[in-house]
């Protein structure tokens, strides 16, 4: 299993937002794409799942380029969860689930056996399955995003995308999701990309990181090659210093100030 | 660990029963309407004159010759060709309006959505006043209603079109805009219609008094048609509502579906008004009625709406022929002032609580 991006670039009408993205990732790997606001991040990432067609460029899944691909085969391979998961009608959340198997049903819609199996499983693996006769509306923000994995999940994906998925959750519920998102990684083989504003969870559950500037790759690789202050300083312009948390030992970005750029002479 | 099965098993006899009971709700109210009116006949005579009729047109001679007729020949006549084709259309055109309102607030993620959001309304009331104003012949006013009601949401959707798709947002917004130029049209025949004036405000206000067989039989095929489309859309349009972004990433064209979506509801909507006018409200209030009692899932959601579409209908046009007899009021008046208060009380409501 290997998911290859190369050379993808994207223009909002004629603004640059990607320039020549390129990198490789395999299965059982989770790569954190990190970057300050309107570095690309999100842009990036739909034009994986090709919510955007990319100007130029091609996404590989295994050596097949994706374009060819229905959005039905997409789902198939893509799962998706989205920055935004507010939905604003009361589904139950078995529901919302069902419809992660969507792209494998018929246009009847009616779920199989196997269908129910594995929505099934997929409650169980996020540890909502007491959830499932509530309505979605109801969940607070830590158990729609398990809610919204397993509906991920449950299109039985090999290439898992998380749009910071812990960006309006409590720490709790941010270790939480991360843990999760880990451990499917690992057990599933999943080749997993997220975006994160969080330098230091990123570091700690991700594998590498993919450090975007104004749309470009400007440094990937493990958190100890990524996080560095030079490269903080350069792209969130920011004085950081970087330590090792006391317990677990992963890496710490601790920000100091912002660089004022006018007295820079930038 | 069975929960899930049996809360899915739950769920799937929950839709068989409701839309059984509502079923059968349409079925008494059917039954109710046409034994009521001037001339009253009893339910059994009514049963059994439409139970001959309908061998006659399906069975071999011999099979129904020697069945006795024991009623009067006019009230034959006004069950089978009175009261069965107004009955009939009433159910397809409410069945119509309640399941495009249901797909309009659907892919609009708006409950104030209607089947003539697009202006299609407007469009069919030009092309009717046009045929009366001008004196064609009986045939050209449907054609005509059905033509401009097509051809105004045509028009809509590709002044609404982007490179790459259709944002909802300019769709109502170029539907608006279309219905207001065919509604100033309107006014403009309303004024130089002289003594035609009554057949057009007569056709406006929308009702069933026109009803024939051949109504029926136009409406039928696009009806059962449009809506069997619709309903076979209904995973998607379940899908639609949490959004494009996550729409496409299980699996959904969402573009595609909107774009079908829209021209079955918009198909069904013109075979409905080609028929009866421009019958208000029962393309709003049903869907959000039912959207509140049986809750956002298309597939149970469109049926329902579809059966009590028809149902709401059915009675209103009952009451509109039993209120005052003899004459009748249009059924579009009873619809709009069901259709005024419950609106105001949805307004009420989401000021309270923000969903929908």
């Amino acid at each position: 299993m290997k998911l290859e991006i190369r050379g993808l670039s994207f223009r909002y009408n004629s603004i640059p937002a990607l320039e020549k993205v390129t990198f490789e990732i395999a299965g059982g790997e989770l790569l954190g794409i990190i970057g300050p606001n309107g570095s690309g991040k999100t842009t990036l990432l739909r034009c994986l799942n090709r919510t955007l067609s990319p100007l130029a460029g091609a996404v590989l899944v295994d050596g097949h380029d994706v374009a060819h691909w229905s959005r039905q085969e997409l789902a198939r391979q893509m799962g998706l969860v989205p920055q935004n998961t507010a939905i604003t009608f009361p589904f139950t959340v078995l529901e919302v689930v069902m419809m992660g198997r969507h792209p494998h049903q018929g246009i009847l819609g009616v779920a199989s056996e196997r269908d129910i199996a594995i929505v099934k499983e997929s409650l169980r693996q996020t540890n909502t399955l007491h959830l499932a006769a509530r309505p979605i509306t109801g969940l607070s923000g830590g158990e729609r995003q398990r809610v919204i994995i397993a509906r991920a999940l449950a299109q039985e994906p090999r290439i898992l995308l998380l749009d910071e998925p812990t960006s309006h959750l409590d720490i709790n519920h941010q270790l939480e999701v991360l843990e999760l998102v880990r451990r499917l990684t690992n057990e599933r083989g999943l080749v997993t990309v997220m975006t994160s504003h969080d330098l230091n969870l990123a570091a700690r559950y991700c594998d590498r990181l993919l450090m975007l500037e104004k749309g470009q790759v400007y440094a990937l690789g493990t958190p100890e090659e990524v996080l560095t202050p030079a490269n903080i300083r350069r792209v969130y312009r920011v004085e950081a210093e970087i330590c090792r948390h006391p317990a677990t030992g992963t890496l710490q970005v601790l920000p100091l100030a912002p660089i004022d750029d006018a007295q820079e002479g930038r | 660990m069975d929960q899930v099965e049996k809360l899915h098993a739950e769920q799937r006899r929950r839709r068989a029963l409701i839309l059984v009971v509502l079923a059968l709700g349409l079925g008494l109210a059917v039954l109710w309407a046409i034994q009521t009116g001037p001339v009253a006949i009893p339910t059994g005579m009514v049963l059994r004159i439409s139970l001959y009729r309908l061998m006659h047109c399906l069975l071999p001679h011999r099979l129904w010759a020697g069945i006795p007729v024991t009623w009067p020949h006019t009230h034959e006549i006004i069950v089978i060709d009175v009261r069965w084709p107004r009955i009939l259309l009433g159910v397809l055109v409410g069945a119509a309006l309640a399941t495009s309102g249901c797909t309009m607030q659907g892919l609009f993620r708006n409950p104030m959505a209607s089947p003539y959001t697009l202006g299609l309304a407007s469009g069919a009331a030009f092309g009717a006043a046009l045929a009366i104003v001008l004196e064609w012949p009986f045939y050209a006013l449907p054609a005509l209603a059905f033509l401009f009601a097509v051809l105004t949401v045509f028009v809509v959707y590709r002044i609404a079109s982007v490179r790459g798709g259709v944002p909802m947002e300019t769709l109502l917004l170029a539907g608006l805009a279309t219905g207001s130029f065919f509604s100033a049209l309107v006014s403009f025949m309303l004024y130089i219609a002289g003594e035609k004036l009554a057949g057009i405000v007569f056709w406006l206000m929308g009702g069933l008094w026109a009803s024939d067989w051949d109504k029926v039989l136009i409406a039928l095929p696009l009806v059962s048609l449009g809506t069997t489309g619709i309903f076979l859309l209904s995973r998607d349009l379940d899908l639609l509502l949490l959004g494009d972004e996550q729409a496409q990433a299980l699996g959904v064209n969402t573009e595609r579906v909107k774009k079908i979506a829209l021209a079955l509801a918009s198909l069904i909507t013109a075979a409905a008004v080609c028929g009866s006018g421009v019958i208000g409200f029962v393309g709003l209030i049903v869907p959000h009625l039912m959207r509140t009692l049986v809750g956002p899932e298309h597939r149970l959601l469109l049926p329902a709406s579809w059966l009590v579409g028809a149902l709401l209908l059915v009675c209103t046009d009952t009451l509109a022929r039993a209120v005052i007899q003899p004459t009748e009021i249009p059924v579009g008046i009873i619809t709009a002032l069901l259709g005024a208060p419950f609106f105001v009380y949805l307004l009420r409501r989401r000021k309270q609580t923000l969903e929908w």
